[in-house]
């Protein structure tokens, strides 16, 4: 029995990265402080990273690799980018939330 | 063997989410938020991307999470929020019904097409030595070989977008001089 699911398949990490990603969206949803948020963005990206790390082990295919390069690349630019308005934000207003950004409505 | 790393790293990504989704302070989501993020170095490990797990570690541990750190800090927003308040009452269980929803598609769709026979694209994922023997530095070789053969536009690319998002960042968080704030103002 134990010998039948000795190695972990395809499968499971896509599993595993379904949940990650749903956990991610939760945060997004529940969650109502501008860093958290952030935070569980990154989730959402590492439950993707992972997918795409699984798929390109199982069709052999070095190009999942690059797309997860690239994917880090870019979250590292948009961390830069919103951390950097969340500072500006949160200097005019401490201790705002989600609910109090309402700047942009029209 | 496999299957231990699989369990054990699997719970480390699991826990650290749930950590971040459910902790009332900052800092401790910022911290299992690490525990997350080597939990997929692991398993990337165990992928075969050995690169990209010494990325995971170096550029997501290292910088991004001392970044949010730094934030958290300098704002002194580190006071903890209250998860108890609601502010619309149904969010929690719609958000909650959206993540079941989610997860539960994904799941199925990789568990019926778990047999499914893939198209061979790719002619695996290390470069093998000279000698044909194992090569230590397979994995690195053969993406350094995919990033800068097919994909040099958008490597330097990358290098602009980081440039741009470095200087669009000092110019959104410096503090404003005084004319322009009234300028702001008016």
């Amino acid at each position: 029995m134990i010998g039948a699911i000795a190695t972990p398949t395809t499968t499971w990490y896509l599993i595993l990265s379904a949940v990650l990603f749903s956990i991610g969206v939760v945060g997004v949803l529940v969650r109502r402080n501008p860093l958290v948020l952030f935070m569980c963005v990154e989730l959402m990206l590492n439950a993707v990273n992972l997918s795409f790390v699984a798929f390109a082990k199982k069709l052999g295919d070095i190009g999942g690799q690059t797309t997860v390069f690239f994917v880090m690349v870019v979250a590292a630019a948009e961390v830069v980018v919103g951390l950097g308005i969340v500072v500006a934000i949160l200097r005019r207003k401490p201790n705002a939330t989600t609910d109090d950004l309402a700047e942009l409505k029209g | 063997m496999e299957l231990f790393v699989f369990i054990v790293a699997g719970a480390m990504v699991l826990a650290g989410a749930v950590g971040v989704v459910l902790s009332k302070h900052p800092v401790h989501a910022a911290l299992s938020l690490i525990l997350t993020l080597f939990g997929v170095a692991v398993l990337f490990v165990s992928l075969q991307a050995n690169f990209l797990a010494a990325v995971q570690v170096i550029v997501y541990a290292g910088a991004i999470v001392v970044l949010f750190l730094f934030v958290i800090m300098l704002l002194g927003v580190d006071n903890a929020e209250n998860l108890r308040i609601e502010p619309f009452k149904i969010q929690r269980p719609i958000a909650a019904l959206v993540g079941v929803g989610i997860s539960s598609l994904v799941i199925t769709a990789a568990v019926v097409s778990r047999n499914a026979v893939p198209p061979k694209t790719g002619d695996g994922l290390e470069v093998l030595a000279q000698n044909g023997g194992a090569d230590h530095d397979g994995n690195i070789r053969k993406l350094a070989r995919d990033l800068f053969s097919g994909h040099v536009l958008a490597f330097e690319l990358t290098s602009a977008l980081l440039v741009i998002a470095v200087v669009g960042t000092v110019v959104l968080a410096r503090k404003p001089r005084k004319g322009e704030l009234d300028e702001v103002a008016a």
